[in-house]
Formats: structure tokens, sequence, C-alpha cells
């Protein structure tokens, strides 16, 4: 639902009137919109934004792992308008097990490598998406480093097993 | 080229460029199916210079993460440093000074210049011309050289901080810099004496390595590549960051969108931002040259030693840092190679909790294939230099 105070941001408001379940909360901080919305309804409202409200450009998909907090994956859209020189930040909120969600990639070409990129670091699979493999680590790398509880050295090293020095 | 294999079809070759080859600027690999000399499929592997700096960030305070920055896009260092400046100070409700701002403005188009000396040089060359090389470089060692005088380091600057600068801008800086721009349209032209009338330059880069402007903007290419395709947009116009709205400066467009397009575009950048260093040293504001914050700026050091207050500042902020208001920032600022983006989210700690950056090569890099396919095989280093990636900025 949109909260009241949005009410004045007309994407927002467009946004609700094109489908009032699909907003589940927003926010107005340090001049920048965000909205939350409902997962299984990203590729649509990617679409209709992009079509309606002119988002012609996808700037960048990345995700925040809140661990141990459950929801646990926050994925975050920025979008942007050259047009009217407007930007937006989409969240979903994803669970961990599975955390899945819908490939943008048929609404703009460039989430293809954004969303390759949130595969790699932090394991969320994008269903649909043409080409899901790893694209900064190796194939054969183990565990996804940004997640929040992957040490910062890595599973495999352990400066306490090493004998010191 | 490392090695060429035969593929089941029959006048079908794949050829692996990189990552170790010159010519892709660094560890990009790039996988080429030929049909003779023209290329049918391109793809690029990246990753190779992944160094995990996103994570390294969550591990360090607010002010230390400055310094890794500086190595993400390493040709500039300086734009790095300030678009997570200025998204950390956004989180912390900052306003600084003019005289920082100005300072940071007049660095920043500097760094500019810097890199697009070395695209210039480096792409000449891969197409052949290897004075022009050594004549970037010349012009570079100087620039380096200021660098150097205002932050002790030629190239991992970290000059600018949350809050500010890290340094009085040092004695003598204004002779320095105004020599440099003073003399530089001149060598400007030398560049473009050169290469612009050049038949052989012309030849390589006219009508090669192109795209159309909507294939561009869908596949993620930002900067000086899209205005050379004729699109007018320069975040330093469109979203003013640091001050750029009291500067007068044009944001140069061609509309053929290709490599020679883009040359041109980059050249009168580059006099543009010569533009920019002038107003700079002519208007340069005085007064402090950080932001009057003493729980996040370190404290002057003689007041340190003279004042209790400052000394337990000072302590507090070597020791564990300041505290930034949860919450989260998406900063965009125009790099020179287009736009770059620092979404830093704060869970009110002393270390931020979720560092992004959005390299502007990223995008660039991946519409790479629409560039070259149909094109013969010489042109793809051209094409390459063209798009003027840092593979430290593509792979982080």
């Amino acid at each position: 639902m949109l909260p009241d105070e949005l009410r004045g941001f007309p994407v927002a408001s467009s946004v609700d009137n094109w489908d009032p379940s699909v907003i589940v909360g927003g926010r107005f901080d340090r001049g920048e919109l965000t909205l939350w919305v409902a997962p299984h309804k990203i590729v649509e409202l990617c679409r209709f934004l992009k079509d309606q409200e002119r988002f012609t450009r996808l700037s960048g998909v990345t995700a925040v792992d809140w661990f141990p907090a459950d929801p646990r994956f926050e994925v975050v859209y920025h979008l942007h308008s050259l047009e009217a020189n407007r930007r937006l930040r989409l969240k979903c909120r994803l669970g961990a097990d599975p955390a899945e969600i819908d490939s943008v990639s048929g609404v703009w070409r460039s989430a293809n490598w954004y969303e390759r990129e949130v595969f790699d670091l932090f394991g969320v699979v994008f269903r649909g998406h043409p080409n899901l493999r790893r694209i900064l680590l190796p194939d054969n790398w183990e565990g996804h480093p940004l997640r929040k509880d992957y040490p910062v050295h890595g599973y495999k090293y352990s400066y306490q097993d090493s004998g010191g020095g | 080229m490392m090695g060429a294999q035969t593929s089941a079809a029959p006048r079908r070759m794949t050829l692996n460029m990189g990552p170790q080859h010159p010519s892709t600027h660094g560890v990009l690999r790039l996988m080429v199916e030929l049909d003779g000399e023209t290329i049918m499929k391109a793809d690029c592997e990246i990753g190779y210079l992944h160094t995990g700096i996103e994570k390294q960030c969550e591990q360090k305070t607010y002010q230390q993460a400055v310094t890794l920055t500086d190595r993400v896009d390493y040709l500039c260092p300086l734009s790095n440093n300030l678009c997570y400046c200025l998204a950390v100070e956004r989180l912390l409700g900052l306003d600084l000074p003019p005289r920082a701002q100005w300072m940071r403005v007049m660095l920043s188009e500097l760094t500019r210049l810097n890199s697009h000396l070395v695209w210039l040089g480096s792409h000449a060359l891969d197409v052949g011309a290897m004075t022009v090389f050594l004549y970037c470089f010349r012009e570079r060692e100087d620039l380096l050289r200021i660098f150097e005088m205002f932050s002790g380091q030629r190239m991992m600057t970290s000059y600018f901080r949350i809050g500010g600068l890290a340094l009085e801008p040092p004695r003598g800086w204004q002779a320095a810099v105004r020599k440099f721009i003073q003399a530089f349209p001149g060598h400007l032209d030398e560049y473009e004496d050169l290469l612009t009338h050049n038949p052989i330059w012309i030849r390589r880069t006219e009508g090669v390595g192109r795209a159309s402007l909507e294939d561009m903007l869908d596949l993620g290419v930002t900067g000086p590549m899209l205005r050379a395709a004729g699109l007018a947009w320069d975040i330093r116009k469109a979203e003013p960051y640091s001050s750029y709205d009291k500067f007068d400066f044009e944001v140069p467009t061609r509309t053929a969108g290709d490599i020679y397009a883009r040359y041109q575009v980059r050249l009168e950048e580059m006099r543009q931002s010569a533009r920019i260093v002038n107003q700079a040293l002519e208007g340069m504001p005085s007064g402090p040259y950080t932001a009057d914050a003493p729980k996040v700026v370190l404290p002057d050091r003689e007041k340190m030693k003279t004042q209790m207050e400052a000394l337990i500042y000072h302590f507090k902020i070597v020791t564990e840092g300041f505290r930034v208001p949860a919450g989260e920032v998406y900063q965009v600022i125009e790099s020179p190679r287009g736009e770059m983006g620092y979404y830093v989210v704060s869970d009110g700690s002393a270390k931020p909790y979720r560092v992004h950056i959005h390299g502007p090569s990223f995008g660039n890099v991946q519409a790479l294939p629409i560039m070259v396919e149909g094109q013969i095989i010489a042109d793809v280093v051209a094409t390459l230099g063209s798009m003027d990636f840092v593979l430290g900025d593509v792979d982080r």
C-alpha cells in the first residue's frame, strides 16, 4: 500500500493506480524515492515503468543482505528517466530459501550483466535469465562473497589454522 | 591473441583474445567467432581483476574506505573519491564550504584530463600512431606531479575525504595548475594536428564501431559514447553536484556515433574541462577546506595538541570512526567514462553496511558485442580503444 506522504509523487501514484497491490511500502529520504514492491510483479511493473513512465534506463541492479533478518535479501533496482531527469529505486524483499525473483533482462537488456553480478555475489537466482552464470568469480567458486555470513577471508582459509605469521 | 581453434562449421573460426593481451587494455577476455575476417559473434568474459572491493568496504570505517575507492577506477581515482564522499556526506547531511567544493571540481576536471590523455594515447597507439602516446604521457606526467603536490601521491590520491579535503591545498598550487592549464590547449592542438586530418586515423575510425543510441541506452552505456551518438546528457549538467552548476561549460555532442565521433567528443570535453579549471582558478573561494563537523573531520594538528576537546574528537575518530545515520543513498556523478554511481547503505554504525559501486565501464563493456559484430577483426582493437574502459572499474 502506498504511504500517504508519497501521494504527491506522480510516479508513485501512477504505479498505485496501475495496480494498487504492487506497492508494499515506500519512503522519500534524502531526495530519493524508494518503493518496496511485490517481487512476483517485478517484470510487469518494470515494463509499465519503462513504457508508460519513460524510465528508459536501468542504472543498476544490486542487492543488500540483511542476515539474519527474514526476509533476508533486498534486491535493489535503480531506474532512471532521461526525459524527466528523474530517478527511482525499487526494492523487493526476498527470503533465503529460495532467493528467487523473475529476471528483468527482457525489459532492459542491461539487466543481463547486473543480474549475473547479483547472482554471483549474493546467490539470488533470476528466473528466466538468458545466461545466469557467474560473472566476476570463477565458475567453480564456492559460496557468494557479499552475503553477510561469508567471512571476508573466504571459507577455505583460516588465519587461526595457518600457524600465525 | 593466444590461440585459435577451428569450430565445427567449416569456415568458422573461434579466436580468443586476452585476457593477457595489451590491446584489451587490462584483463578482458574476448571470444570472437570469425567467418574469414568478419566477426559473426563476439562474447566477452570479465572478472579477472575482481578484488572484492565492495566486500572490503564493509570491513572498514567510512573514512578508511576512501582509500579503496581509489583502486576501483585507477585512471580517475579522484572521481571515485568524490562519488563515495558525496554519498556519505549526503547520508550525514554535511554541507561543504565553497572552497572544498570548488577544489573538488577543479581536481575532478584535472582527473578527467588525466584519464582522457591515457585513453587518447593508448587508443592511438593501438591504431598505430605512436607519437600521440608519447605526447599524451608527457602531459599526463605534469598532471600526476600536480596530484602529487596536492596529496603526496601520484595515482592513489585519496585526496577527497568525507567532510572535505585531506590536506590544505599546498603552497604554490595556483602557479602549478595555471602553468599546466595555460599550455594545455596548445597541446590539444598538437594532438589534433597529428590525428584529426590524418587519413590513416580517419580510415581506421570513421564509420567503425557504431551502435544505435537505443541499443546503447538499453545495454547500459553511458558517457562520451552516448554523446558521440547525439544524446546531450551529462550528469554534471543534469544533476549537478559539488557546485558544478556555478561553472560555465558546454556538453559536446556528435551524431555519427562512430569511433571518430567519440574521439571528437572526448577532445572537445578536454577543452571544456580546461575551461572549468580556468574558472576554478580565477574564482577559487577562500575559507576553510573542510566542513565544520568536529565529529567527522579530523581536527587541525595545532588544535589537537592544545585543546582537550579537539584531542577527544581526534581520538574518537581515529579509534572508532564516526557513526552515520541509518539510510541509503545512490549518488551519481559524471566520471570520464560515464555514469558512476555509489550506492551506500548505512545501518547506523561506523562502518558501511553495504557499498555498491556502479562503474560506468561495466555497462559500457556489456555493449561491446553489438559494436563489433559484423565488422572485421582488425576493427576490434580500434573499437575497444574507443570505448575507454578500465578493467578495475568493470571487475571491482
